[in-house]
């Protein structure tokens, strides 16, 4: 039985916002984006979750915070099983060797003036894992590896000499140098050309059986996490709606805002005809969400209890969870 | 392919006008720029090969002679002649602009760089200190400071360098800041780079582009200012042999007739001036759409 | 009606930059209908905005047409001077474009900009009479008249490309353009605003190009697509015989690598190779590289366009 290789506990982003004058003469209370509002999940080893919302729903802060490059208004990160806030800078850096991230911009996440070899090589180099000479060989083997061939001629080369999807293998490259377990994946191809988007999943789908990898999938295409996904976690302005595997989602969503959204998404097909009307409305502000279910002010299902309480996951299935009471109450009966 | 040193200098000829085409006229800016540099350049570096005169032999040739036969420039009241005066005097104000340049740029990068990535209270302070300086009108500033350093080279190279280093301050400073919010230094934080390393190994060669035509510009600023301390008899003893100096010294004759012994200095003052200008002009041209390239 | 309202000729759209010219359309021809919407697909560089932009003489120096001509109601658009190429855009041609916020003037209130655009191009129209139009419009839009005092920066995303249609609209244009109008919006207001734009484009007998890169948005919408690559057609027909029976080899392997989520496909069939270079395009067929079906004569000639009922494909494998 594979363990959790990754636990999220109540995970809490809060971003302030800068108080005008006259909020500090009246001393108002602070407003922040409460971009992420309490988020809990766990990954197994070896397995993709899929954590999914559209804009400002919180879900690449949540990436951002698993790796520590956010510091959590509160909350807690676990890394088999230890609090990765406890470790000490020397044991975070060693950590760096094994959680890593792939960027959704390759051209940008990558030093204009620092070459492709360096760039794959640096971490090596960061964490003195060999010696100059192993590093390299290291480099080109995984430059092989993602299909950047032939690796010493490109070694040299620089990110603006390298089309869209070459230098995102190059990110890809550079996250698994140093043999991770855990990559946070954000929105990894929603950048890249239309025919060129295949072939990266196909990568990571390929680079995890063969280096054993767990993934956090971060998008906001559906559609995309059919392919590369076992489990699924909805998110919706800060919090997750819905979580459990993706089969399961996909045939039954049981939140409203899943069926929604999986009713939402574009189909190649012009005699798909949509069945859910699609909310009005959009996103609002994480600044003051609606009180209550965030969702309640768009949902057709909504209750009076939906504008008192803000409901919490609640288990529908096996591994199945939904925070929407009205939902659960009707599947139980 | 013929190695043949005709087809040499064709290929040279060639690249040289290709790059022409691609350029436009920023390039031969550059080139003629370059071109005027190196030459004064090459001229103190073996100024032999150009005068056979000492500039400090005050028995060279008759006195005041106009310009014509063996002396291209004329000679001085002294005696000197001016080419060589002229030849090795390029040596002084060389030495002094570019390495005040090279000083006020390696410290003005490196404030620029730990201020714009540590923000924060160190940030406020060096900023001010650096808005103070660059309020000054240059001139005045390097007055004061050859006034309180004395007569001297290495002096007056100080002297010079304190008010560019400002300029370096607050461009790289801009750049590091505009830089720290880029992807590529979050990434470099995700594999683990310490800030140093970041610093220098991230955030540095970005920013190291349009410092360069900073340096160039610098430079041309530099030499104006050298001359108009030595015009003003501050910042190096009579002995040196420089063009700031004879230009003031011939000051004094053009009432009576001895155009050159202030016109040629002035005029390579001018002309080294504008080399470098042309040189930083074109290059900044240049290096613009190749940083933007994608 | 069978009326055709724009007829592309073999336009070629150029850009010189320094390092040589950029051939963004590279010889298109195109018939478009009255009342059908046209999706013009492909990816990032295959030439769709230009020829969008190109409809309306919008090309950002240094793009320039080259050659070739678009009749508009049988008069050439190329040919036009500018004065007459201002009198079509906006009142019969209008273009709505990918990013609202910096399509709107943010330092005027919504309602302010629209009556601006009726009071320039509708000489006698006076205030209250735009202001109505203004709001009969936001009632097609599905917004509250109120809003008319906001600011575009008060709005939301979708609310102000929602706007943007209004905006492209209100002089009663005949030919819409979009270009990638929803690439910057969420799945869900994506949903919302291609509804809008099928409900407007019955409404008010509009003929819509529908420029985008995802084939899921025009499925549902399209009447005809256009599928292009390296600035040349590959394939245009009946949205169903795209999707169902494409032809192009570009067409099927871009169907077969894109995302189904309704689809019993359990993988991606991934795409050889990456979009061409169009400084120095492929010879022959542009498509010819990464082409599993490739022939000889691919690689030498240009393929002309094909006609197989009703359903036009430019490649040698059905001469």
């Amino acid at each position: 039985m594979a363990e959790d290789l990754i636990t999220v506990k109540e995970l809490k982003m809060h971003f302030p916002l800068q108080k005008g004058l006259l909020d500090n003469l009246l001393a108002r209370e602070k407003l922040s984006v409460r971009a992420v509002d309490g988020v809990s999940f766990s990954i197994k080893k070896g397995e993709v979750l899929g954590l999914v919302g559209e804009s400002g729903s919180g879900k690449t802060t949540t990436g951002r915070m698993i790796l520590k490059l956010l510091e959590p208004t509160s909350g807690e990160v676990f890394y088999n099983g230890r609090s990765i806030f406890s470790y000490s800078k020397n044991e975070m850096e060693k950590l760096r060797e094994k959680m890593q991230i792939i960027f959704q911009d390759p051209y940008a996440s990558l030093s204009p003036r620092m070459s492709i070899g360096k760039a794959i090589s640096h971490p090596l180099k960061i964490h003195a894992l060999y010696d100059k000479q192993e590093a390299k060989q290291v480099c080109l083997a995984m430059m092989e590896k993602v299909g950047l061939s032939p690796a010493s001629f490109l070694y040299k080369k620089y990110p603006h000499q390298l089309s869209g999807g070459q230098r995102q293998r190059v990110v890809i490259a550079r996250a698994l140098v140093t043999r991770p377990d855990f990559v946070v994946a954000d929105e990894p191809i929603a950048m890249a050309d239309v025919s060129v988007r295949a072939m990266i999943l196909e990568l990571m789908i390929k680079l995890k059986k063969e280096f054993d990898l767990t993934y956090l999938f971060i998008t906001h295409d559906l559609a995309t996490c059919k392919y590369i996904c076992d489990r699924l976690a909805i998110m919706y302005l800060g919090r997750i709606v819905e979580i459990g595997p993706l089969a399961e989602v996909f045939k039954n969503p049981v939140h409203p805002y899943t069926a929604t959204l999986l009713d939402a998404v574009p189909v190649p097909d012009p005699t798909y005809k949509r069945t859910h009307p699609i909310p009005k409305g959009e996103i609002p502000s994480a600044i003051n969400p609606p009180p209550g279910c965030r969702f309640n002010p768009r949902c057709n299902l909504a209750e009076k209890s939906c504008r008192e309480h803000d409901p919490e996951l609640a288990r529908v299935g096996e591994d199945h969870f939904v925070a929407c009471p009205v939902m659960s109450t009707r599947l139980r009966s | 392919m013929n190695y043949s040193p005709a087809s040499a200098l064709a290929r040279v000829f060639s690249s040289f006008t290709s790059m022409g085409k691609k350029y436009g006229v920023e390039w031969w800016i550059l080139v003629a720029g370059a071109a005027i540099v190196l030459g004064i350049v090459f001229m103190a570096a073996f100024p032999d090969i150009f005068t056979p005169f000492n500039p400090y032999d005050q028995a060279a040739g008759p006195q005041l002679a106009p310009p014509g036969g063996a002396h291209l420039m004329g000679t001085d009241n002294l005696r000197r002649d001016v080419w060589a005066r002229i030849v090795f005097g390029s040596q002084t104000i060389l030495r002094v602009s570019v390495l005040a340049a090279i000083i006020s740029s390696m410290i003005g990068i490196s404030m620029g760089l730990l201020s714009g990535f540590s923000g924060g209270i160190l940030d406020r302070i060096l900023s001010l200190i650096m808005d103070s300086v660059y309020v000054f009108p240059g001139l005045i500033l390097a007055i004061a400071f050859a006034a309180m350093f004395g007569p001297g080279v290495i002096n007056i190279t100080l002297a010079v360098s304190v008010i560019y280093i400002p300029t370096y301050f607050r461009l790289v400073r801009g750049q590091t800041l505009s830089i720290k919010q880029e992807l590529y230094v979050e990434a470099a934080r995700a594999i683990g780079a310490s800030s140093t390393t970041i610093l220098w190994e991230y955030i540095f060669p970005n920013v190291i582009a349009t410092t360069v035509v900073v340096f160039t510009l610098n430079v041309a600023d530099a030499i104006m200012i050298e001359a108009a301390l030595t015009y003003l008899g501050l910042g190096l003893p009579p002995s040196v042999v420089d063009w700031g100096m004879d230009l003031a010294m011939g000051k004094k004759f053009l009432p009576s007739g001895q155009w050159w012994l202030i016109t040629f200095p002035g005029l390579m003052i001018s002309l080294l001036a504008l080399g470098f200008t042309m040189l930083g002009e074109g290059l900044a041209e240049i290096l613009n759409p190749r940083l933007l390239e994608r | 009606m069978n009326n055709i309202i724009l007829d592309i000729q073999d336009l070629k759209v150029q850009f010189p930059i320094n390092i040589g010219t950029v051939r963004a359309v590279d010889g298109v021809s195109l018939k478009l209908k009255q009342g059908e919407v046209m999706g013009l697909v492909g990816e990032s560089g295959c030439g769709k905005s230009t020829l969008g932009f190109s409809i309306l003489r919008l090309l950002r120096t240094p793009g320039r047409i080259a050659s070739g001509r678009i009749f508009y109601h049988g008069r050439d658009i190329v040919g036009m001077s500018e004065k007459e190429v201002l009198k079509l855009r906006g009142r019969r041609i209008a273009m709505i474009f990918q990013d609202p916020l910096t399509s709107l003037n943010p330092l005027f209130s919504v309602g302010r900009q629209f009556v601006e655009t009726l009071q320039t191009h509708e000489k006698g129209i006076n205030k209250k009479e735009a202001i109505a139009r203004a709001e009969s419009m936001l009632e097609s839009l599905g917004i509250s008249k109120e809003r008319l005092q906001e600011f575009p920066h008060q709005m939301s995303g979708g609310m102000r490309q929602r706007i943007m249609i209004g905006m492209g609209l209100i002089l009663n244009p005949d030919l819409l353009i979009a270009d990638e109008p929803t690439t910057s919006l969420d799945v869900i207001v994506e949903a919302q605003f291609l509804d809008l734009l099928a409900d407007l484009c019955r409404k008010f007998n509009l003929t819509i190009i529908l420029i985008t890169h995802n084939l899921g948005n025009v499925a549902q919408l399209a009447d005809r697509i256009t599928v292009m690559y390296g600035g040349t057609l590959a394939e245009v027909g009946p949205a169903g015989d795209i999707f169902h029976t494409p032809l192009h080899p570009y067409t099927q392997g871009l169907l077969a690598s894109i995302p189904n989520i309704k689809l019993d496909q359990p993988e991606l069939t991934p795409m050889e190779g990456s979009p061409p270079d169009l400084v120095n395009p492929p010879s022959g067929c542009v498509f010819h590289p990464r082409c599993p079906q490739a022939m000889e004569i691919c690689t030498r000639q240009r393929p002309p366009a094909f006609q197989k009922n009703g359903h036009q494909v430019n490649c040698w494998l059905y001469r």
